[in-house]
């Protein structure tokens, strides 16, 4: 017999989940499968380029900035420009800003009901209104007055805060004026003592709390894997720019890459039950549904970020990691700690929003850089789901021939997958499937905050390609391939 | 297909051009009668939005007469037309409609030969394209 | 007021980004006025509902329901007629449900076109491929059938509203919840905002249109006081409805023209294509050769995609004819 969850709720984008039961009413499987898909990559083609960061944004209204700005970047490459480093800082601050909004909402909105109201609590509360009934008005007005900073700050700089407007290759669109730069550094101060507020809140109601932390530390809920995230020279956590870092289950450093690499580390297969890709990591190889060092599924997003770096880059961020890591040790997989690897970055982005606020070159208007000849490029960022790249080939008039765009959320699919399938075999035994233990089984997907829009923007499909690597006299001198 | 009429509807602009298909109707010339003739002031009148509604609504082809450019009655609706036609037929292409479907001819008042010939000759032309297929659900 | 008598309300999401939720969400504060008068009976973004209660509800047992996404899909098709059969008044919500939307641009190909994408792949076992009806050791697996063409939701159910914008700007979504929580709906089949091309609520200084060529965004640096189609930047604005505020035009870049066509406008690409010719290269019009009026136009890149970005499968065509 088959029990259906229909459709998966508080999440950004469409899936559901199978579970087979046998004669004795216990698991035999279950199935995370995605049924949705639009096909970007196909209608993109054609497209002019410069388009491309308000095109594929839409594959996300949820994080519209994080398509914007991989874009941007893979413009910036496609055109051999480098913006002017006011313009850089510029769209840092944008992209923390949108972080601040993101991860509160999903702490609050999304995932962080079922512990602030409890898993097993009616249908009708276990979502934001079931929360401010909680934890009382005040609170829930500081929720959603910190959530619609982050909006704000998107919106100033960028337009729009759903579907912003403002990148372009070689720059930024507009600056921002002193007035501006004003509101946004009072916001990321108050955003700071409001993400020390959240894991305050996290470590009362769901750490001291007896029966949370058991599932927090229960095998129901652990996955052991590999673990991807960009960091900076120091291996420090940075969502806008840097290296990619994978470790290994143990901890130990995989592999560290250039973002434009990406694909000579990993690969992807299909399945027939659902529409979303499934990529793993070549040098391990797919070995199945499974976990472990053998196996090449890998995580992102918050706890890959977290497991795949050696620190935040900002103190009291770094205390907070600190302190995870001594409590559940490192690296961590318990797959819902996930929630406070997600508020320890929720206060990284805030105090990194405040430090951008404050430079100096924040309000100049120097933000153009005049892009070259149309080509070839790759831009990576870390969405607040994962690692995304956007690859791109442009022909000679910078119209789109060919794009390949390589979701955070699909990233995560197998990880979410296995996850669920282990929450089902974990909780449901003869035959009770209440609306509770179900809800107990989406838990295991929801503190991977996924986004399916963008997991299913298309169907796979990949590119052959070719990036020459020049240096700065413009000899050629590598060649990478994957055809 | 061999019994395939083309529907043309054609745009004829009152100054120039459908004078001179009055022209050819007093002067008794033959001429494929697959034209549908519809009157406007000019050939800058001619809203895109008609020409596609008439694709949709069932014509294989669309032929727009205007004065020669110079000529216009209003000055200037002819070069607006020109430019206009162009851009649409790069649309149409794009839609997956050929661009001979849409045809632009500058016909002034006394070429009643030239109505005559354009019309031979686009009918003949779209029944060689063959009707038109529009986009249905499935492509 | 008592439960009886609050609203009932439900948002739903078909070929979606989930941006017209957030723009829900944006309401901030205003959500504690909404949630006094009314109750989300379905929201799967923010709610534990699931289709089954919404199955299990009376006819017409919503008041209000939301709907954003275009319809790509027969399980977007599916939930569209039973959120009808079960709504009041159904509103098709942004872009997407009201013009197609960004997804529409699909539109250019079909199923068959995005598979053979599939067949050129990397995937290490190319031949195995998403099924409608999978077999797997314990059972069958049912996925939806992707449609060829993209609708929109008024091309598979009737539609009460429709609410412009992608996403709907913060003014238009405050208009629309007024006037469900007011009860002053205005006719049926209107579209919530007012009636007139962007131009009209453009702050920027217009004056002589004498555009010699057209220029990329990010060519140049575009002035911020004058109009941008005059600066040679293709602005959509006057072939937009107008209502949004301009917060793309403050930010110094064109109108893509989200928020659809104007009233009485059927195809917002046509009446782009007429504005732009109307006005390009006006200037010694008389004595431009045939030949380079025709290169004018053949340079200018990518017409589809600027002209139909958001309503390609509400054009007159619909879509493209493929071979």
């Amino acid at each position: 017999m088959k029990v259906s969850i229909d459709p998966i709720s508080r999440l950004e984008g469409h899936g559901r989940i199978d579970i087979f039961l046998d004669e004795k009413g216990d698991v035999e499987n279950a199935y995370f499968r995605v049924p949705e898909l639009r096909g970007f990559e196909k209608f993109c083609m054609g497209r002019l380029g410069e388009e491309m960061p308000q095109l594929t944004s839409r594959i996300c209204g949820v994080c519209p900035i994080a398509h914007h700005f991989a874009a941007t970047k893979a413009l910036d490459a496609c055109y051999d420009v480098e913006p002017p480093r006011a313009a850089r800082k510029l769209r840092e601050l944008m992209y923390n800003g949108s972080f601040i909004y993101d991860h509160t909402l999903h702490f609050y909105f999304l995932g962080g009901p079922d512990f602030i109201v409890g898993p097993h609590a009616p249908k009708a509360e276990r979502n934001i209104l079931g929360v401010i009934n909680k934890v009382g008005l005040e609170i829930g007005k500081e929720v959603i007055k910190h959530r619609a900073y982050g909006q704000r700050i998107a919106e100033i700089i960028g337009g729009k805060s759903t579907h912003p407007v403002c990148g372009i290759p070689g720059g930024m669109s507009k600056p921002i004026n002193e007035e501006e730069r004003s509101e946004i550094e009072k916001m990321a101060e108050s955003a700071i003592n409001f993400a020390r507020f959240s894991l305050k809140t996290f470590e009362d109601i769901v750490l001291k709390n007896k029966e949370y932390l058991d599932m927090i530390l229960s095998d129901t809920y652990k996955l052991t894997t590999y673990n991807m995230g960009l960091v900076d020279e120091n291996n420090k956590v940075n969502f806008y720019d840097g290296k990619i870092r994978v470790s290994d289950p143990e901890g130990k450093e995989f592999l560290k890459i250039e973002g434009k690499d990406y694909l000579g580390a990993v690969e992807e297969r299909m399945e027939e039950w659902t529409y979303v890709k499934l990529p793993y990591l070549k040098g391990v190889g797919w070995k199945g549904w499974k976990d472990g060092k053998e196996s090449g599924i890998f995580r992102v997003g918050p706890l890959g970020r977290l497991n795949a770096s050696e620190g935040m880059a900002t103190p009291l961020a770094q205390e907070e990691f600190k302190k995870m890591y001594e409590t559940l040790g490192r690296p961590v997989h318990n797959t819902l700690a996930f929630h406070w690897a997600r508020l320890i970055e929720l206060l990284y982005a805030s105090e990194r929003t405040l430090e951008l606020s404050r430079d100096p070159e924040i309000t100049s208007q120097n933000l153009r850089a005049t892009p070259g000849k149309p080509g070839e490029g790759i831009g990576v960022v870390e969405a607040a789901r994962g690692t995304l790249i956007h690859h791109y080939k442009l022909d000679e008039r910078g119209l789109v021939e060919r794009a390949n765009l390589i979701v955070a959320t699909t990233n995560n699919a197998p990880a979410i997958c296995l996850s669920v399938k282990k929450a089902a075999f974990g909780l449901i035994k003869n035959n009770n499937v209440s609306d509770g233990l179900l809800n107990m089984i989406e838990m295991a997907f929801r503190a991977y905050d996924p986004c399916f829009g963008c997991a299913t923007h298309s169907l796979p499909g990949q590119m052959p390609l070719e990036v020459k690597i020049h240096d700065s006299h413009k000899r050629l001198i590598r060649i990478v391939k994957r055809d | 297909m061999s019994d395939f009429e083309p529907k043309i509807v054609a745009f004829f602009c009152n100054w120039c051009t459908y004078t001179a298909a009055d022209l050819a109707g007093t002067s008794r010339m033959k001429y494929a009668p697959n034209i549908r003739v519809i009157r406007v002031m000019c050939s800058g009148r001619v809203d895109p939005q008609f020409v596609l509604e008439a694709f949709a609504k069932g014509a294989d082809g669309v032929l727009i007469g205007g004065c020669h450019p110079g000529d216009c009655h209003y000055q200037r609706g002819n070069y607006k037309a020109r430019r206009r036609i162009l851009m649409l037929q790069r649309v149409l292409e794009e839609f997956g409609i050929e661009k001979e479907r849409l045809r632009l001819e500058w016909i002034s008042a006394s070429e009643g030969d030239k109505v005559r010939k354009v019309a031979n000759d686009m009918t003949e032309q779209i029944a060689r394209l063959g009707p038109l297929r529009r986009g249905d659900e499935h492509g | 007021m008592s439960m009886a008598e609050k609203l009932k309300l439900a948002m739903y999401w078909a070929a979606s980004c989930g941006g017209c939720e957030i723009s829900i969400v944006d309401l901030n504060e205003k959500i504690l006025d909404v949630i006094k008068v009314a109750d989300f009976v379905f929201w799967p973004v923010a709610m534990d509902f699931k289709y089954s209660d919404v199955e299990a509800m009376p006819d017409k047992f919503i008041d209000v329901c939301l709907f954003n996404g275009a319809i790509r899909s027969s399980e977007n098709e599916h939930i569209a007629h039973l959120l009808r059969r079960k709504s009041k008044i159904l509103i098709a919500y942004g872009a997407c449900a009201y013009n197609g939307g960004i997804p529409g641009l699909a539109n250019i190909t079909n199923r068959q076109g995005m598979f053979d994408t599939v067949y050129k792949t990397i995937s290490t076992n190319q031949n195995t491929l998403p099924k409608i009806s999978a077999r797997v050791p314990e059972g069958e697996l049912e996925l939806p059938q992707l449609y060829d063409t993209v609708k929109s939701l008024a091309q598979v159910v009737d539609v009460d509203y429709y609410v412009p914008g992608c996403p709907p700007a913060p003014k238009i979504v405050e208009a629309s919840i007024d006037a469900i929580a007011s009860g002053k709906l205005p006719p049926k089949g209107s579209v919530i905002g007012p009636s007139k091309a962007l131009c009209e609520e453009c702050p920027r200084e217009k004056t002589d249109k004498k555009i010699t060529a057209m220029k990329r965004t990010f060519e140049g640096m575009p002035d911020t006081k004058k109009c941008l189609l005059e600066q040679g930047y293709l602005c959509m604005g006057p072939a937009t409805r107008e209502g949004c505020g301009t917060p793309c035009i403050n930010a110094n870049m064109p109108c893509t023209g989200c928020s659809g066509p104007a009233d009485d406008v059927t195809d917002q690409g046509a009446k782009m294509m007429s504005a732009l010719t109307s006005v390009l290269a006006l200037e010694g019009e008389e004595n431009v050769s045939e030949e380079n009026v025709l290169k004018m136009i053949q340079e200018f890149p990518d017409p589809m995609g600027v002209f139909y970005k958001y309503t390609m499968p509400t054009s007159t065509l619909k879509r493209r004819v493929m071979k």
